[in-house]
């Protein structure tokens, strides 16, 4: 099964990403998310940055999860290459904690477009045993 | 289904809805507008409190929340101000420098002149070569464009020809969160990238011969053209506020239809906060624009030898931003929070918002084409003030996804495709220039047909693109 696929959109980038659990989709989105940006395969993780995140709901927590990836690539130039120890909890709120690996080199990586937001756009996450699905659409 | 009832050839309004909520578009136009969501987010807007009155301009497109194109007018006191109405890049627009330059004159260093700018102005991921401190980036977000100009970026007179004299007023650097100006602070005098391009054209038609000479134009004359807007700062006040809105509106977000409707009510804190935020990023985006400007300037003067002073701005419209503005509704005068979002303000003679000397016959509005077509200057007129609120079009408008434009226009191509049309294209990144191909955007001369027949502005002149820098 492919990790992510992107769909069809009039003026923005579209993608589902899946995964066996939930932590797998969101790292899967977050894949999916800086192949919009770069040649996303080509990243050697140099680096590492440990991330964590409260949100209300699951969908707000993949927004301001998204967010944060998108944030660490314009200020911070670091392109994620893999989602390591992703943890996601739903007790309480939402949380998740995650350590991403990847590049503090952004500019290395042959440019296809830069991502301005992400959305709530046509977000859907699907939770069903053994098959997470999240979908995102991304302003660019 | 979204049902729709025919006024006239180019108006319809949208059935079943509270608030009087029309589309401007030919029938062909809005067969586009029906293959995505633009009529449903239309007829969402009348979700929104004390809205008076919606519009979809002839170039609508589904956005989310409101649709591209799409104009609000929400009352000052029992309505609100929705960031989704303004959009991600806040203060996107365009601006358009005259030269003292003809066709002639340049004709055959178009290759040479595309290359200096290729060079000179940062774009696509690259930042500003301008590193500023957080203190000038807050006196940035204050003082809009005229920071530039007291640092030595253009002239005074650039000031006069944008809206809101590229410093609007109300701004507060405080409302703008920490996270937004790291986003932005480097990319002050940036271009960016998507559909963000610079391009120098040429006057190649004239419509109303007396409105050109008072915006100074003239058959074959040489303007460039920047499109672009508050780069990553404004994109994160706009994500910033749609977060905290949603967080402390919980009621309100419940009624609503479309989550990114959702708004902050008029006469709250979060609605002023906003407000003064959006106004800090619609400055940086004046002032990013005037410092490009600045660096093109420099580029004409190296290859043509002229007198810097001799370009001047002919006008600089934002075409994603709100504004308090005063209307009439049924014969009363309401003061509204207009949201304009893929919209640009069209107002008429007599209005105080117009520079002196365009007050006689109403506003410069500048459409911008998509890469290799035509791009339009327009006059606002005395009936948009009454149709559409003063409002147009802002351009051409998609109509094919980014992936399948890429699939349908190879780079080289498209490249080869353009030149033999004798336009020159340097992009920044090959799919992006695919993703923005002529073919994957609505026919922005049928755009300007539908504003111009309708008269929610009038058509001046037309340019032609030479050559064009892409993001």
């Amino acid at each position: 099964m492919d990790r992510y696929v992107f769909l069809e959109h009039t003026a923005d980038a579209k993608f589902q990403a899946f995964g066996k659990t939930m932590e797998e989709a969101f790292s899967n989105a977050a894949i999916a998310l800086t192949d919009v940006v770069i040649n996303q395969e080509q990243v050697t993780p140099t680096s590492k940055k440990s991330i964590t995140i409260k949100s209300e709901t699951l969908q707000s927590l993949l927004y301001d999860f998204l967010e944060k990836v998108l944030i660490l690539m314009d200020q911070e130039h670091f392109v994620v290459a893999k989602v390591d120890s992703i943890t996601i909890t739903r007790s309480n709120g939402h949380y998740l904690s995650a350590v991403l690996s990847g590049d503090l080199g952004l500019e290395k990586y042959e440019y296809k477009t830069q991502v301005k937001a992400i959305t709530y756009n046509e977000m859907k996450i699907e939770d069903k045993p053994g098959e997470c699905m999240v979908q995102v659409v991304v302003d660019i | 289904m979204v049902e729709l009832k025919k006024i006239n050839e180019l108006t319809w309004q949208v059935k079943g809805v509270k608030v009087p909520t029309f589309i401007f578009a030919s029938e062909k136009l809005l067969e586009i507008m029906k293959k995505d969501k633009t009529l449903i987010q239309a007829e969402n807007l009348s979700s929104l409190p004390g809205l008076y009155k919606a519009f979809v301009m002839p170039d609508g497109h589904q956005g989310y929340g409101f649709p591209i194109g799409g104009v609000a007018a929400l009352d000052f006191e029992k309505g609100g101000i929705s960031p989704g109405g303004i959009g991600y890049d806040i203060n996107c627009g365009v601006r358009l420098l005259t030269t003292p330059l003809m066709i002639d004159d340049v004709k055959n260093k178009i290759n040479e002149l595309i290359e200096e700018i290729f060079k000179t102005v940062p774009a696509g991921l690259g930042e500003g070569n301008l590193k500023v401190s957080i203190d000038e980036l807050n006196q940035v977000l204050e003082m809009g464009a005229r920071w530039a100009v007291e640092k030595g970026y253009g002239t005074k007179e650039d000031l006069e020809n944008c809206e809101e004299s590229g410093d609007y007023k109300g701004a507060d650097a405080n409302k703008v969160s920490d996270g937004a100006k790291k986003r932005g602070k480097n990319q002050l005098g940036s271009l960016g990238s998507g559909n963000h391009f610079l391009e120098v054209q040429v006057v190649d038609q004239i419509f109303n011969e007396e409105t050109a000479k008072v915006f100074g134009l003239k058959k074959g004359q040489i303007v460039f053209m920047i499109h672009c807007g508050s780069r990553g700062l404004g994109h994160q006040v706009c994500s910033d506020y749609l977060r905290l809105m949603e967080k402390e509106f919980e009621k309100e977000l419940s009624k609503l239809p479309d989550r990114e409707l959702i708004y902050a009510p008029a006469g709250t804190k979060l609605c002023d906060d906003y407000l003064a935020a959006m106004k800090a990023a619609a400055n940086f985006a004046w002032c990013n624009r005037h410092i490009i400007a600045d660096l093109v300037r420099d580029c004409f003067v190296k290859i043509f030898g002229i007198d810097k002073k001799s370009m001047h701005t002919l006008y600089d419209v934002a075409h994603n931003i709100a504004k308090i503005e005063e209307h009439e509704f049924e014969g009363e005068k309401h003061t509204v929070f207009m949201h304009r979002k893929g919209a640009t303000r069209a107002f008429g003679p007599g209005m105080q918002e117009v520079p002196l000397k365009f007050r006689k016959i109403g506003q410069p509005i500048i459409i911008p084409g998509s890469m290799g077509t035509a791009s339009y200057v327009l006059v606002g007129t005395e009936k948009s003030m009454k149709m559409s609120l003063g409002s147009t079009a802002h351009g051409a408008g998609r109509t094919m996804s980014r992936h399948q434009a890429i699939a349908d226009f190879g780079s080289k191509d498209l490249v080869s495709d353009l030149g033999k049309q004798g336009i020159v294209v340097r992009g920044h990144s090959k799919s992006g220039l695919s993703e923005e191909a002529p073919g994957a955007y609505k026919d922005i001369d049928e755009v300007v047909k539908v504003s111009d027949e309708l008269g929610i502005a009038k058509a001046v002149v037309r340019l032609k693109p030479l050559g064009v820098v892409k993001g």
